[in-house]
C-alpha cells in the first residue's frame, strides 16, 4: 500500500485519527463510565494530529496512487479540522455532563466525521471526495439526533438526513456526468481536459450539479432549508461542529476540486453561478437573522450569510480568493466555536436559556461571558481589529482584484445589515436589565476552549501576517 | 528615515493604561476615577511634548514611525503628524481629561467600564488623526465605534438603544463603502507601482492619475463615510439622537472630536487623493454645507430641549467647516482647521454646561427654566461665555474661524460665487438668535419653577473644568497665530496638491 516511509509519514495524520477511532471504540466497549475519558482522549488526539499536520505544510505530495494529496494547504485543512474538533470536544465534556448524557459514541462519531473531512480535503479523485463526504455526513446525521429522547433532536436528524441524502444525490449525479464526458474521476485529468470539454453541455451540467450538491453542504441559499432546524435541534456543541468544521470541509472539497480548474478558464462558468448564490445567501441570511428570537436559529442564518461571504472568495477564482477563504474559514470557525460555546455554557438542562431574551442583563452577573460574547459578535460583524474583519477584508480584496467590485459592494452592504442582529445580542447583554437571574454552571474545559478561540481571534485580527504567510506559502 | 516612537507611545498609552483598570478592586471607585484621569493627563503631557518639538516650518509629516505590519498585504504601521493632525490630536488629549473630570459625579454605575471605554476611545481618536496608512486608518476609524457604542448604550438616556444602534449603523454603512474604495485604490496601485499598497504617501502620487469619472466614484465613497461623520446635511439625522441620548461625556467627545474626524478625513484624504473630483464636486458639496448651516440653525431655533439645540447648532457650525474646506484657498482651509478646534471647545463647553444643570434638575427642557441668574451666577456667566464663543463674538475664538471661512469662500476661485458667503453669513446671525434666545429663556425672566429654588451653583470641580476651555477660547480669539501657524504649512500643501496633482510619476512611466 505504501511505497515509502515518506508516504507513510505524509499519511500519518489520517492514520492517527483512524487508530484513535479504533482505540476509542475499544475504550467504550471496556469501560462503562467512559464518556469523560473519551472526551479528554479526543481532545488530546485532535491536538496531537493538529500539531503534526501544521508542522508539515511544506510541499504537496501525491499519495495512494494518485487518489489523495497531502502537505501544503491540505495539511492546513487537516489542522483546521482537528483543532476545531479539539475545541468542540472541550466544550462537549461539561455540556454532556450537564445533560447527564453518557453517550461514548458521541466522541467516536466526532472523530469519524473529522476523518471524513480530512479525506475530503486530501482528495485527488472525485470518489475520494464522495467517500469523505459520506463518512462525515453519516456521522453528522447521527450526531444531530444523538439526544434521541427529544423530539427536536429527532426532527433535526431526520431533516438533515433527508435533505443531506438529496444533496448527495446531486453530487453523485454530477460525478457521473463528469465521468461520462471526461472518462476519468481524477481531478488532475479532468483539469487537463477542461479546455476541450468546456463546450460540452453534459460536462458543464455535471460540474454545476456537483456545485449544487456542495451548496447544500455549505448552507448557501437556496439550499439552506435544513440549516435553522438542524442547528436548533442538534446539541449546541454539535451545531458548533456543523457550522465550523462541516462548512470548512465542504469548502475544502470545492477548493480541491476547483482550484486546479481556475487556471484553465473555468471561472467563466463557475463565477456567475457562485456570485449569484453568494449574493442571495448573504442577503437572505442577514435579513432573516434580524427577526430571529432563538439564538441558535439566529446563528444558523448568520451561517447562511457567512457562506455568502466565503463564496465571494471562490467566485473571484484567484489565489487571493482561496487564501481569503481559508483565512476567513479559520476566523469563522473560531468565532462560531466561541459563540456556540457560550450558548452551550449558558444553556441549561431541558434546553432552556436559548432565547435572545434570556441574555438580558448578562453583563451584570457574568461580566466575563458578556465581554467575550460581545467581542465575538463584533468580530462576526466584521469590525476591526478582530479576525472576522481581516477575513472579510481579504475576501473583498480578492473580489476587487478579479474586477468583481459590485460583488464586494454588495458584500459590504450585507455586512451592515448583519451588524444589526449581531449587535442586538450586545444590546440585550449590556443595555437592558434582566428580569430573571440566570444560573450558570461553571465549566473549566468550556472556558478553556472559549479563551483559546477568543485569544486566537484577537491575535489573528491584529497580526494576521504570519498566518497569511503560511496560507500563501501552501497555495 | 529614522523612526520616532513618541507618537506610537501617545497612541497606545491610553489603551495599555485602560487594561490595568480591571486589576483595580470593584469597590475602589474613586481610585478608578483618579487612575483614568492620571492616564489621560499623562497622555496630554506627552502630546504637549510632541507639540513642543514639532517643527511648524515644515509641511512634511513628522514623528514618523513606520514598519511593515502585515507582510503578505504590504500593509505598514505608519503614523506621523503634520500641523493639522497635531492640532486635532492636541484637541483630543485636551478634551479627554476634561470629560473624565466632568463625569466625576454623573457616572455612578459601572465606573470601571466607563473609564475603560473612554481611554480606548482616546486611543482610537488619536490613531485616526495619526495614521498614514489607509488600512491602519480604517482600523482605528472602525474600532473607535465600539467604545462610543457602549458609552451611548450603557450610560445614555431613555432612548439610548435606538440612538446607539443608529449611530453604529449609519457610520458603519459609510465606512464600509470607504473600505471598498480603499481596497480599490490599493489594487489600482498594483497596475502602476507594481505592488499592492495602502500607504497614503505613495497613493498620493498615483490616485490623482485615476480617470475623472472613476475619481468621482472614489471621492463619493470616501466622502460619504466622512459626510456621515461630519455630519453633512442630509446625513445628519443620527446626530441629534446620539447627542441627546449620550451621557455628557459622550456628547462632549462626540461633538468635540468625533465629528472632526469627518472633516479631517475630507481634508486629509478626499482633497489631495482625488483633486479632479474635488474641483468638480466642490460647489455641490458647498451647497450642502450652506444648506446645513441654515437648516441646522433654523432647526436649533425651534428646539425645546437644550441639548438638542446644541446638537443642531453642531450641524450648522460644521457646515462652516465643510464650506471652508471646499472653498480651497489658504484663508478658508485655515479657517476650517481653526473652526474645528473652536467648535470642539465652544460646543464642548455648551454640552458640559447643559450636563451641569441637567445633573441638578434632571430636565433639559428650556421651558422648565427661567430666572436662575441670581441663583447660579457662575453658571450663568459660563453659559454666556460659551454661547458668545459659539456665536462668534469678535475677541473670542468663533469669530476667527468663521471670519476666515467667509473671507475664503468669498474670494474662492473654485466656488466662484458670492452666494455661498452671503447665505453662510446668515448662519452667524441665526446662531446669535437661537443661542441668545435660549440664554434669555433659561437664565433671565422670573423664577416660576419652584423646583429650581434649591438649585446650587457650579462647584469647584465644575469650574475647574471650564477654566482651561475658556482660556483657549480667549487665546484663539485674541492671538490665533499660535494655532494658525501650526497648521499653515500643512494647509498650503494640501491646497497645492489639489491644484497641482503630482504628475511626475506618470511622466516617468511614459
Amino acid at each position: 500500500m505504501f511505497y515509502s516511509i515518506k508516504e507513510f509519514i505524509d499519511f500519518l495524520p489520517m492514520i492517527l485519527v483512524a487508530s484513535g477511532i479504533l482505540l476509542s471504540i475499544t475504550i467504550e466497549l471496556l469501560s462503562k463510565r467512559s464518556v469523560n475519558i473519551l472526551g479528554w482522549f479526543s481532545v488530546i488526539l485532535f491536538f496531537v494530529v493538529g500539531i503534526i499536520s501544521l508542522s508539515n505544510t511544506g510541499s504537496q505530495s501525491i499519495i495512494l496512487q494518485n487518489m489523495a494529496a497531502t502537505g501544503g494547504y491540505v495539511n492546513l485543512f487537516y489542522a483546521l479540522f482537528n483543532f476545531t474538533g479539539m475545541l468542540v470536544c472541550l466544550l462537549s465534556i461539561d455540556y454532556l455532563n450537564k445533560y447527564e448524557a453518557s453517550f461514548g459514541e458521541y466522541y467516536i462519531l466526532v472523530q469519524t466525521s473529522v476523518l471524513g473531512m480530512m479525506l475530503m480535503a486530501a482528495a485527488k479523485d472525485l470518489f475520494v471526495i464522495f467517500l469523505g463526504l459520506e463518512l462525515m455526513s453519516i456521522s453528522f446525521y447521527v450526531l444531530a439526533g444523538i439526544n434521541r429522547k427529544r423530539h427536536n433532536a429527532i426532527e433535526s436528524a431526520l431533516k438533515y438526513f433527508l435533505l443531506g441524502a438529496f444533496a448527495t444525490g446531486f453530487i453523485v449525479y454530477g460525478i457521473a456526468l463528469i465521468y461520462g464526458t471526461a472518462q476519468s474521476t481524477s481531478i488532475d485529468i479532468i483539469a487537463s481536459k477542461f479546455i476541450n470539454l468546456s463546450s460540452n453541455i453534459l460536462f458543464i451540467t455535471g460540474i454545476l450539479l456537483f456545485l449544487i450538491g456542495f451548496s447544500f453542504k455549505i448552507a448557501a441559499f437556496p439550499f439552506h432549508m435544513w440549516v435553522p432546524d438542524v442547528y436548533q435541534g442538534a446539541p449546541s456543541t454539535i451545531s458548533a461542529l456543523f457550522s465550523t468544521a462541516g462548512k470548512t470541509a465542504a469548502f475544502a472539497a470545492i477548493i480541491v476540486s476547483l482550484f486546479a480548474l481556475f487556471s484553465s478558464g473555468a471561472s467563466k462558468i463557475i463565477t456567475p453561478y457562485l456570485s449569484v448564490i453568494s449574493i442571495l445567501s448573504m442577503f437572505f441570511g442577514s435579513i432573516v437573522a434580524i427577526s430571529q428570537t432563538n439564538i441558535k436559529r439566529m446563528l444558523a442564518y448568520s451561517s447562511i450569510s457567512n457562506a455568502g461571504y466565503l463564496l465571494i472568495g471562490l467566485a473571484s477564482a484567484n489565489t487571493e480568493g482561496v487564501a481569503g477563504v481559508i483565512f476567513y474559514l479559520t476566523a469563522y470557525s473560531l468565532m462560531n466555536i466561541g459563540t456556540f460555546g457560550i450558548v452551550s455554557i449558558i444553556e441549561s438542562k431541558e434546553e432552556k436559556n436559548l432565547e435572545i431574551n434570556d441574555y438580558m442583563g448578562l453583563s451584570n452577573k457574568y461580566p466575563l461571558l458578556a465581554a467575550l460574547l460581545s467581542l465575538l459578535m463584533f468580530s462576526l460583524a466584521g469590525i476591526p481589529p478582530f479576525a472576522g474583519f481581516f477575513g472579510k477584508y481579504y475576501i473583498f480584496m480578492s473580489a476587487i482584484k478579479s474586477d468583481l467590485t459590485l460583488l464586494a459592494i454588495l458584500g459590504v452592504i450585507s455586512s451592515v445589515i448583519s451588524v444589526y442582529f449581531y449587535l442586538r445580542i450586545v444590546v440585550f447583554m449590556y443595555f437592558k436589565e434582566s428580569q430573571i437571574q440566570l444560573e450558570i454552571k461553571k465549566s473549566f474545559s468550556g472556558m478553556l476552549a472559549l479563551f483559546l478561540s477568543v485569544l486566537l481571534i484577537i491575535v489573528l485580527g491584529i497580526f494576521p501576517g504570519g498566518f497569511l504567510n503560511i496560507i500563501n506559502s501552501t497555495l | 528615515m529614522e523612526n520616532n516612537y513618541l507618537l506610537t507611545y501617545l497612541i497606545f498609552l491610553p489603551l495599555i493604561g485602560s487594561l490595568f483598570i480591571f486589576f483595580i478592586k470593584n469597590d475602589k471607585i474613586s481610585l478608578v476615577k483618579y487612575y483614568g484621569l492620571f492616564i489621560s493627563l499623562i497622555t496630554f503631557i506627552l502630546s504637549l511634548i510632541i507639540y513642543l518639538s514639532f517643527d511648524s516650518n515644515s509641511s512634511d509629516f513628522q514623528f514618523i514611525h513606520k514598519f511593515k505590519w502585515i507582510e503578505g498585504l504590504n500593509v505598514y504601521y505608519f503614523v506621523g503628524v503634520d500641523g493639522i493632525s497635531l492640532l486635532l490630536i492636541l484637541l483630543t488629549t485636551f478634551i479627554t481629561p476634561i470629560t473624565l473630570i466632568s463625569s466625576w459625579s454623573s457616572i455612578e454605575h459601572k465606573v470601571k467600564e466607563f473609564t475603560f471605554f473612554m481611554l480606548v476611545l482616546e486611543t482610537g481618536m488619536i490613531g485616526v488623526f495619526a495614521s498614514l496608512d489607509l488600512f491602519l486608518f480604517y482600523i482605528f476609524w472602525e474600532a473607535m465605534l465600539i467604545p462610543m457604542y457602549f458609552i451611548i448604550g450603557i450610560w445614555g438616556g431613555y432612548d439610548k438603544i435606538y440612538a446607539a444602534i443608529k449611530f453604529f449603523l449609519y457610520t458603519m454603512l459609510g465606512s464600509l463603502l470607504m473600505l471598498v474604495a480603499i481596497i480599490w485604490l490599493a489594487v489600482y496601485s498594483i497596475d502602476i507601482l507594481g505592488e499592492f499598497t495602502t500607504d497614503f504617501t505613495q497613493l498620493l502620487s498615483i490616485a490623482p492619475t485615476i480617470k475623472r469619472d472613476l475619481q468621482i466614484w472614489m471621492f463619493l465613497a470616501f466622502g460619504l463615510s466622512f459626510a456621515i461623520k461630519v455630519p453633512l446635511f442630509p446625513f445628519h439625522t443620527w446626530l441629534p439622537d446620539a447627542h441627546v441620548q449620550a451621557p455628557t461625556a459622550g456628547s462632549v467627545i462626540l461633538a468635540g472630536v468625533l465629528l472632526k474626524m469627518g472633516t479631517y478625513g475630507l481634508l486629509r484624504f478626499n482633497l489631495p487623493l482625488f483633486p479632479d473630483a474635488t474641483i468638480i464636486l466642490a460647489p455641490y458639496i458647498s451647497v450642502l454645507a450652506v444648506i446645513g448651516i441654515i437648516y441646522g440653525a433654523l432647526v436649533a431655533m425651534v428646539q425645546t430641549d437644550m441639548k438638542k439645540l446644541v446638537a443642531y447648532s453642531s450641524v450648522s457650525h460644521l457646515g462652516f467647516v465643510v464650506l471652508g474646506i471646499f472653498a480651497i484657498n489658504t484663508e478658508s482651509v485655515q479657517g476650517a482647521v481653526i473652526q474645528m478646534i473652536n467648535h470642539g471647545l465652544s460646543t464642548g463647553a455648551l454640552f458640559l454646561l447643559v450636563g451641569v444643570i441637567y445633573e441638578r434638575t434632571h430636565t433639559r427642557e428650556i421651558a422648565d427654566y427661567g430666572g436662575i441668574a441670581k441663583l447660579v451666577p457662575f453658571f450663568s456667566f459660563s453659559l454666556l461665555f460659551a454661547s458668545l464663543s459659539s456665536i462668534g463674538l469678535p475677541g473670542l475664538n468663533g469669530f476667527v474661524g468663521e471670519f476666515l471661512i467667509l473671507l475664503g469662500s468669498f474670494k474662492s476661485g473654485v466656488l466662484n460665487s458670492w452666494w455661498f458667503t452671503i447665505f453662510a453669513a446668515t448662519g452667524v446671525i441665526f446662531a446669535a438668535v437661537y443661542l441668545l434666545w435660549m440664554y434669555q429663556r433659561v437664565i433671565f425672566g422670573e423664577l416660576k419653577n419652584s423646583k429650581l429654588e434649591k438649585l446650587y451653583d457650579m462647584n469647584s470641580r465644575e469650574i475647574l473644568v471650564m477654566i482651561p476651555i475658556f482660556v483657549f477660547i480667549v487665546w484663539i480669539g485674541i492671538y490665533p497665530s499660535t494655532f494658525l501657524n501650526l497648521s499653515e504649512k500643512a494647509s498650503k500643501k494640501i491646497i497645492y496638491q489639489v491644484f497641482n496633482p503630482t504628475t511626475t510619476f506618470t511622466n516617468k512611466l511614459k
